[in-house]
């Protein structure tokens, strides 16, 4: 028989940063207190499969910066940000960029798309 | 190796003034400065005060020269085009002891030979400084002294003499004399030997060392004393002149002073230190120039200081020369007999920057007395032109300047209102500023609220663009003090 | 081409200004021109590359940029102007602009409302006291963020930062994500200074320490910082004895608070709280100068961008109205004239709309003397509108005729009127 678990977390979904209170039994979320739905929905994922939304920028060739900031389309697991991380930083993209455009599909084979955060004219065009 | 007629040992005021003195003449010289900028130790953090004269020991060298400078300004900074106004000071007394103390300060002021000295009440006070001490009862009031931009006045000297011929070496530490006879023939430093029929020693807190390194005055000893400020924003509090406190036994205390950027200045304490390129600012030292400042004008308001900085006094130990003034702690300014080819300063703490004018004549007479054949240039230049400043500007001279120079319509720092053509323009002026704190000095860029929060990327790049490096060799203050340490994406991120 | 009058200027393309910038356009301003001194649209929220912004207005968790971008995008639909590169240098009473642009020099523009938006700054060094030397090295955490967001550097690889504020939390993430080391995260206070999600997201996900009541009580390093003294503080913010760390690194940052940015605003006459450092504003954000709004974070600090571009909505939209009603007025008035003989005529203009109701008075002086029998002619053109007999003009004698609201046909589509005064025939 598994044993029943208090948790404290705070939540990171919206600012509010609710205290979030969790009562788990094995896998099995027993009550959960939050400011909102959305909190309830984010303590289960963060007890099962962590994600955080990650930015970061990527390298691009000519553009008006030297960098375009980019971002996952929707939150990331955690433990594969670092590995993340280290496939964005070889990107190297040219200029110019559109918002949305996707500089990551299917990263690391989670579904999820990284995508620009902004258009990135090419220096040129300034 | 390079032969110079004169070779000076520090870019300060005091060496620029020299350099600049002798320049009129027909000699070569060079100016070796161990920093990445001319007047970057003392010269630009003090007071910024031209005294009147009324506070120097009588008969001492410091009086003298403080004298004999201070009507010499108005054509000094005349020709040189830099910021000086004679606003005038007040020795602000409290108390009826603090009364005492004004009549002796006024006896001292005549016999040094002070002009229009006088004493004011509390009302005269009050009414040309309205934010003054409401107990204030009476002021000395010495309408000669003066405040001045102390950096530009040391760049301006220093443009002046290489307009007229001048080398500056930056970058170049004076190692040691070269000697040949019992004379000085040169010096070695970190960027090579350098011959010189005499060298100047003008190099600061640093000028015991040069003078024993000639085997001169071996007793002599600077003593670094700090002190601190704080700046207040020129929007908060506005004083028209300088208020001093009544002066104590050991400190000319905590004054408040006008300065030529408009912002109001107060300190500085004043600390015996060891180390003599400890300029940092204590809390112990804020507190003390916070309680002083109070004294003379209650209503100060911490929340409106924009920027605090130290200066080192280069205190010395010398006796004055006339032996009958009893007093230790003079300047000294000499040919010394023991060694051929020196001429050696030390100890030119305040008031060394007003007496900067009258000491580079000083030096010039000394040379002559030493059968020294000084001829004139015919093309001696005394005038150095100042270069546009947007800020101060009408409307039409700015659309002028634009249409002339893009470049003057691109605002770098928004609170002193400095533009991209006047950075530009510094960075390829005579005496090149190639660091931040270079093009600080020159412009006042990065002085006002935001303390250079937005403009200090803009300039970063500016300066690599016009210097052709990278960003990542763009330095605060020379070597060692990078900015930036690498490009982003060059490392990887680790979980901790 | 830039004109010489617009309905709004907006000063500032952050969000605040851009949603000001919009709002006006909706609600009826003929022409909305938003002065930027960078060279892109966007304000600070173009290096702010973090989610978190857009839940409130637009129900989504997007990076600054992307919610900055929206905007625009909606704004230059609408035929908002943006003005780059142009910085504001100064705002009259009258609601005259005057900019500076390296391309165009310095530009005058008359606005009939005008919306401040030129954000916040941070606060420095000096302004938290913060002792020591003064090497490279020490930051705000802002200048940070641009350098590694947007032009690629990275000031430091050891960093210590001192103020628990947003900006210093996301920085901490950000720069272990390009391979710096952050030592630690100091906060005077016995509280987070920011929001307890980025505590979570930015420090607790990358086990970065938080040490609540403790500061830096001394900068060491003279040319490059090369470490801080660490103390904790008491109650009362002083330094504990014997708490003092050493802690070696070669970078600190400052996260220490937001200041409204109102240099222009004190120079328009703009009164400001002095205990908010932003404008006195009413519920139109309207400023103490008529048809001068602000809107953003140059009225005070907000915690979400989202509550900017409400801010700026609404003062956008009661600048447009003011500027409406400016525009009318001066639609609706027309010139006098001072004619044959005549020095000035006083009131310079007229509204048509008063003369519906009420009479004007014109007051006027001659320039020679007439003594003879004389007359005053109000004419529209070649039209006399009316007249008056006087026994003689003389220069020190104020003469005056007044209009009629019979006479508000005439003058309804005329477009300035003319007095003479000449001797009668
Ligand atoms: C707190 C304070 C307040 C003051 N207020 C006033 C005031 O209000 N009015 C006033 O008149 N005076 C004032 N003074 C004094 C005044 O600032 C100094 O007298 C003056 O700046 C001294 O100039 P300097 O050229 O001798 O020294 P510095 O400016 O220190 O110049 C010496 C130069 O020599 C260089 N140097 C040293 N060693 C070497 C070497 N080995 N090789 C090459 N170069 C070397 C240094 O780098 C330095 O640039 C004040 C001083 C302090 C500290
Ligand atoms: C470094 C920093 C980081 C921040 N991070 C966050 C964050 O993560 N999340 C968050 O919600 N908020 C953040 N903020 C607060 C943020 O400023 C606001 O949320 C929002 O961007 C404010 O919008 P604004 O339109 O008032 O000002 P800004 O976005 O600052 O825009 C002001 C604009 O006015 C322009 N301007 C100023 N003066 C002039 C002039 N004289 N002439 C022409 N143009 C001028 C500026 O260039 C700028 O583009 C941050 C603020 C700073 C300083
Ligand atoms: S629980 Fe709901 S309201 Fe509270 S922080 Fe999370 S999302 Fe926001």
């Amino acid at each position: 028989m598994s044993q029943l678990e208090e948790i404290e977390l705070i939540c990171v979904t919206c600012p509010k940063g609710c205290k979030l209170d969790i009562i788990r039994e094995g896998d099995t979320f027993v009550k959960i207190t939050a400011g909102c739905k959305r909190g309830k929905e984010y303590a289960r994922q963060e007890l099962t499969d962590p994600r955080r939304m990650v930015a970061t920028t990527v390298k691009v060739n000519n553009g008006l910066h030297p960098l375009v900031p980019v971002y996952t389309a929707s939150a990331f697991p955690k433990p594969k940000i670092y590995e993340l991380l280290s496939i964005l930083r070889e990107l190297q993209l040219d200029a110019p960029i559109h918002i949305n455009q996707v500089v990551l599909a299917d990263a690391l084979g989670t579904g999820i798309d990284v995508i620009a955060s902004r258009d990135l004219p090419a220096s040129s065009a300034i | 190796m390079k032969t110079f007629d004169f070779i000076i040992i520090g870019g300060g005021v005091i060496g620029c003034t020299i350099a600049r003195s002798l320049s009129r003449y027909k000699l070569s010289i060079l100016l070796v400065e161990k920093e990445s900028d001319i007047g970057m130790v003392t010269s630009s953090a003090n007071s910024a005060l031209v005294h009147a004269g009324y506070d120097a020991v009588a008969g001492s060298l410091k009086a003298k020269m403080n004298v004999a400078a201070s009507p010499m300004w108005d054509t000094f900074a005349g020709e040189l085009n830099i910021p000086f106004r004679r606003c005038g000071d007040f020795v602000v007394a409290v108390d009826e002891k603090e009364v005492q103390k004004l009549e002796e300060l006024l006896t001292r002021g005549k016999k040094n030979g002070v002009p229009g000295l006088k004493i004011v009440t509390g009302d005269e006070l009050k009414a040309k400084e309205p934010l003054v001490n409401p107990n204030a009862t009476a002021a000395l009031w010495a309408p000669t002294g003066g405040i001045c931009d102390p950096f530009a006045a040391t760049l301006a000297a220093g443009e002046n003499a290489v307009m007229n011929g001048v080398q500056i070496a930056l970058n170049t530490t004076f190692e040691s004399f070269i000697t040949e006879n019992g004379r000085i023939i040169g010096v070695h430093t970190n960027r090579g030997d350098f011959s010189g029929r005499w060298v100047v020693n003008a190099a600061g807190l640093q000028s015991d060392a040069v003078m024993h390194k000639a085997g001169v005055r071996p007793e002599f000893k600077i003593t670094p004393r700090r002190g601190e400020y704080f700046i207040v924003d020129r929007e908060e509090m506005k004083i028209n002149s300088v208020l001093f406190p009544v002066p104590s036994d050991v400190s000319k205390g905590i004054l408040v002073t006008a300065t030529m950027h408009e912002n109001t200045l107060i300190g500085p304490n004043a600390q015996n230190i060891d180390d003599k390129e400890d300029k940092s600012i204590t809390a112990k030292g804020m507190d003390e120039i916070w309680n002083g400042a109070k004294k003379l004008v209650p209503s100060v308001n911490q929340r409106s200081i924009i920027a605090s900085y130290a200066g080192l006094r280069a205190g010395g130990n010398a006796p004055c020369a006339d032996s009958s003034v009893d007093y230790t702690g003079d300047f000294v300014i000499e040919i010394p007999e023991t060694v051929m080819g020196l001429v050696n300063l030390g100890g030119i703490e305040s008031p060394g920057l007003s007496a900067a004018p009258a000491i580079g004549q000083y030096v010039v007479e000394l040379l002559k007395d030493h059968g020294e054949q000084l001829i004139e240039k015919a093309d001696y230049q005394p005038i150095r032109p100042a270069r546009p400043r947007f800020r101060h500007m009408s409307m039409d001279e700015r659309k002028e300047m634009i249409q002339r120079d893009a470049r003057y319509g691109r605002v770098i720092c928004r609170c002193e209102m400095v533009t991209e053509g006047e950075i530009v323009a510094e960075i390829h002026s005579p005496i090149p500023a190639t660091t931040y704190d270079a093009i600080k000095r020159r412009t006042w860029l990065g002085t006002g609220r935001c303390q250079g929060g937005f403009d200090m990327p803009l300039v970063v790049e500016i300066l690599a663009r016009e210097l052709g490096k990278s960003p990542l060799e763009i330095t605060k203050k020379g070597e060692g003090s990078e900015y930036l340490y690498r490009k982003t994406k060059t490392v990887e991120g680790q979980p901790a | 081409m830039i004109k010489q009058v617009y309905d709004v200027v907006v000063i500032g393309s952050g969000p605040g200004g851009v949603a000001a910038g919009i709002a006006a356009k909706k609600a009826g301003a003929e022409d909305v021109l938003i002065l930027e001194r960078d060279v892109e649209p966007g304000g600070i929220l173009l290096q702010c590359i973090h989610n978190g912004f857009g839940m409130e207005n637009l129900g989504e968790d997007l990076p600054g940029p992307s919610y900055a971008q929206r905007y625009i995008i909606e704004a230059q639909g609408l035929g908002i102007v943006f003005l780059l590169e142009t910085m504001v240098l100064d705002i009259t009473h009258q609601r005259k602009i005057i900019a500076t642009n390296k391309y165009a020099g310095i530009i005058e523009i008359q606005a009939r409302a005008i919306v401040l938006g030129m954000g916040c700054r941070e606060r420095t060094r000096a302004q938290i006291r913060l002792p020591g030397s003064r090497p490279a090295g020490v930051y705000t955490a802002g200048t940070a963020q641009r350098w590694v967001n947007i032009e690629g550097y990275m000031p430091g690889n050891n960093i210590v930062i001192l103020g628990s504020g947003d900006i210093g939390m996301i920085m901490a993430r950000r720069l272990t994500f390009e391979g710096a080391h952050v030592e630690r995260v100091l906060e005077i206070m016995p509280f987070l200074s920011g929001l307890s999600r980025n505590y979570v997201q930015c420090l607790l996900d990358y086990d970065i320490p938080l040490q609540l009541q403790h500061t830096v009580k001394r900068i060491i390093g003279n040319d490059r910082i090369e470490a801080v003294e660490t103390t904790r503080v008491d109650d009362r913010f002083n330094p504990i004895a014997g708490t003092e760390e050493i802690i070696p690194c070669d970078t600190l940052l400052l996260s220490v608070g937001l200041i409204p940015e109102n240099e222009l605003s004190r120079k328009a006459g703009v009164a400001i709280d002095p205990n908010i450092g932003g404008p006195y504003v009413d519920d139109d954000y309207q400023t103490s100068v008529p048809g001068i709004f602000a809107a953003g974070n140059v009225v005070h600090v907000y915690d979400l961008a989202d509550w900017v571009t409400q801010a700026g909505f609404r003062a956008g939209e009661n600048a447009a109205f003011f500027a409406i009603k400016t525009r009318n007025r001066e639609l609706r008035s027309i010139p006098t004239t001072a004619g044959k003989n005549v020095r000035y005529v006083i009131p310079q203009q007229i509204n048509k709309d008063n003369l519906a109701e009420k009479d004007v008075s014109l007051q006027l002086r001659v320039r020679q003397p007439i003594e003879a029998p004389s007359r005053i002619l109000v004419k529209c053109g070649d039209e006399v509108i009316t007249s008056k007999a006087e026994m003689y003009a003389r220069p020190g004698e104020m003469i005056s005729i007044d209009l009629k609201p019979k006479h508000y046909d005439v003058i309804n589509s005329a477009c300035a009127i003319t007095v003479d005064v000449v001797e009668r025939e």
